[in-house]
């Protein structure tokens, strides 16, 4: 008997009773889903700013801006803070960074995590940002790029196209969501509270997390 | 489970000698009361609290009802999206795979994440008999791992640990690990977090293997998810070639959206965060983009014997968010490690005698290790009833019974040395012997707290007789919440 087999009998034993063929078809009834799909009602522009103060609550660094002015931001928060080399996804819009002085890096299958501690910030999109909790999720799109490139950088700038990007809550984060992909939930730079619980902002992953809320980017 | 406990003295006697530990017990005490008062704000915003959290243990308790559909439909799914699936029975076999696994990459280090699943099978022990090092990543694992300590706390392993002790262990102990702590090392927070950062990252960057557990396993899409705050999670299940996730079969939900219960209740539960810094999800192997080969390790282990326990199995909806250990008048002074076990606090004292089994005196003595105020069972996001599993545990150790260990029924004959116990428990049956009556009980002893003795008789005087009773409530923690609307006054 293989262990699947032992441990798939001691689970059919423990239940006794041979349960529902089929539970799956049951399991729309078994759970009371009467709980809300988001907190609130609030306007397009309310639920930004919900997102944009929830992200600086947690630390995250938010710029508001448009179209026109994106690639002079960009080009002023990569200077400020001393970049000069930035990682870019395949597909970043060519327009955001043409203002930008730093070297450009792209990641290629070859760049090893050491290659990828050489760059000094990362440039990306995202999937979907979330107002209520100040959470921006990547799912390894072609202007976010694989998942080594916003982790292993000391600096992430995150480009949010608002207001299409933006929901309000966790349970319509996940609606837009394809659970195929690599999914990479961010709220706020990382952070540890392990030492006497003082939180402290950056441990392994980025310590600055830059969140910039853009209208009408293409 | 793990050897690291075996010979743990019982429960009153190792709650004894934690309570005279003055350092520890400020310790705990200051980071129960911050996390515990920070939590309650966290829940205060959400006016579906009550729902969420029904919803959250009705998911879980479909999912254990049909726990064997569940766990197949999973299978099929992590194979499909490119992974591969292995079952371990108990936790020798677990850490054979494990250990198989990273032989055959040729390897001889590990990067790990944070996993309870991995410490209860005493993973790192059995891979360093192999000639395997295993390097813990998360911040808090390092101090204990370097301070050749045991972990007190689900959430905050190092709770028991101050900053001085900490920076002495870093001064102390890195060198020997890899890269040795910054000179003129000071005990400042951020200062100790920035040495354990440079001290990781080249492990990090060079790591050919990673090994974690995960916080769910989705069943009909095979993701899985960590969920964590430090960023050493991502570099885990990110960089290496090859990860090995061991993950106890209760773990799973059904659906996808299932998450969006779970991805409320956990961070505002456990670290009293609208969301946690990073969440991690992935479904098998992706092109190009992290590990190319992916194992997952189904783990037993004595799970499917607690599920064979009608009262009992509720126990393995827990999703490890620690916080009834933060509001727990005994693990407050006695800490972690009197629990002998990695799973410490409320959840530990139901849950390690059922996985191990009652026959050690810390596990028969675990089940009293609670003063059954009910603190814990208020604020549980899966709603477990704690006390109602103690009392069952207790009567279990007792009086005897039918229960199941590894896989088979046995009949357990009445502890001895537990006569007083027996005794107590006859007069204590009308209260603590039927469920439904506990939560009046609760009630009417704070009503009537005055007349309270200073120690408790029968099952209690094991562990009341080693310290001062925390005081009785003036009222009791579910009266409170009811007043408060679940503590919105707020104490912080
Ligand atoms: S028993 Fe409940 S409160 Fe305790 S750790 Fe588990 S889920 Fe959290």
């Amino acid at each position: 008997m293989t262990s699947r087999d032992i441990i798939l009998g001691r689970v059919r034993r423990a239940l006794g009773t041979p349960g529902d063929p089929d539970p799956e078809a049951s399991y729309e009834q078994a759970v009371d889903r009467s709980y809300l799909r988001e907190h609130g009602t609030r306007t397009t522009e309310q639920t930004v700013d919900l997102l944009a103060g929830n992200l600086a609550d947690y630390r995250a660094i938010v710029h508001r801006t448009d179209r026109e002015e994106l690639p002079l931001l960009l080009m002023r928060l990569l200077a400020s803070s001393g970049a000069r080399t930035v990682l870019v996804p395949p597909a970043l819009p060519p327009g955001w960074l043409a203002a930008a002085h730093p070297v450009r890096v792209a990641d290629r299958a070859g760049s090893t995590a050491a290659d990828l501690d050489e760059a000094d910030a990362v440039v990306t999109g995202c999937a979907v940002a979330i107002a209520e909790t100040g959470t921006i999720v990547l799912d390894g799109g072609p202007d976010q790029g694989r998942r080594r490139i916003t982790l292993v950088p000391d600096h992430h700038i995150c480009v949010v196209r608002v207001p299409d990007q933006v929901v309000s809550s966790v349970p319509r984060a996940l609606e837009r969501l394809d659970p195929a992909r690599p999914l990479t939930w961010i709220s706020g730079p990382s952070a540890t509270s392990d030492i006497e619980l003082d939180r402290v902002e950056g441990v392994h992953g980025p310590r600055t997390l830059e969140v910039v809320l853009v209208t009408g980017a293409d | 489970m793990s050897g690291t406990f075996v010979g743990m003295p019982a429960f009153p006697k190792a709650a004894h000698e934690a309570v005279g530990n003055t350092t520890l017990r400020a310790n705990l005490r200051h980071a129960t009361h911050t996390i515990r008062d920070k939590r309650a704000k966290a829940v205060a915003e959400l006016d579906d609290w009550a729902r969420l959290r029904e919803a959250g243990k009705q998911i879980k308790d479909h999912t254990l009802r049909h726990l064997d559909h569940y766990l197949v439909r999973l299978e099929e799914a992590v194979t499909t999206a490119g992974g591969t699936v292995h079952w371990a029975a108990d936790a020798d076999e677990a850490n054979r795979i494990v250990t198989g696994l990273v032989k055959e990459t040729g390897e001889s280090e590990v990067v790990k994440v944070k996993s309870m699943a991995t410490q209860e099978i005493g993973l790192n022990e059995a891979l360093e008999a192999a000639g395997i090092r295993a390097y813990e990543t998360d911040l808090a694992e390092l101090i204990v791992q370097l301070g050749k300590d045991r972990p007190s706390h689900i959430l905050v392993p190092a709770i028991h640990r101050n900053r001085g002790e900490i920076r002495d262990i870093f001064e102390r102990e890195m060198g020997p690990w890899g890269r040795p702590a910054p000179e003129h090392l000071t005990d400042a927070p951020a200062e100790l977090a920035e040495a354990a950062r440079l001290h990781l990252r080249e492990k990090f960057l060079r790591a050919k293997v990673g090994v974690s557990g995960a916080n769910f396993m989705v069943a009909e899409t095979g993701t899985l998810v960590v969920v964590e705050s430090e960023g050493n999670g991502r570099m885990c299940l990110t960089l290496p070639e090859t990860l090995i996730s061991v993950v106890g079969i209760e773990k799973i939900v059904p659906t996808w959206r299932d998450l969006e219960v779970f991805l409320q209740t956990l961070p505002r539960s456990s670290t009293a965060e609208r969301m946690n810094p990073y969440t991690s999800m992935w479904t098998g192997t992706t092109d190009g983009d992290g590990p190319d080969t992916f194992h997952l390790v189904l783990l037993d282990n004595g799970r499917t014997d607690t599920l064979a326990d009608d009262v009992g199995r509720q126990a393995l909806r827990c999703i490890r968010c620690s916080a009834c250990l933060n509001v727990c008048p005994v693990y407050e002074r006695a800490g972690g490690h009197a629990y002998g076990s990695v799973y410490p606090g409320p959840i530990g004292a139901i849950l390690s005698p059922q996985l191990r089994g009652t026959a050690s005196a810390i596990d028969a003595s675990l089940p009293y290790a609670s003063s059954l105020c009910g603190a814990c069972y208020e604020v549980c996001p899966v709603a477990i009833d704690i006390p109602e599993v103690l009392v069952h545990l207790r009567e279990r150790v007792v009086q005897g019974g039918e229960f199941t260990r590894h896989g088979a029924k046995v009949t357990l004959k009445p502890a001895r040395g537990h006569a007083a116990e027996r005794a107590a428990m006859r007069a204590a049956g009308m209260v603590f012997g039927r469920p439904g009556l506990l939560r009046a009980g609760q009630r009417l002893a704070a009503r009537t707290r005055r007349v309270h003795p200073r120690t408790l008789p029968g099952p209690g005087r094991a562990w009341s007789a080693t310290r001062d009773l925390p005081k009785v409530p003036g009222e009791s923690f579910r009266d409170w919440w009811q007043r408060t609307g679940g503590g919105q006054e707020g104490e912080a």
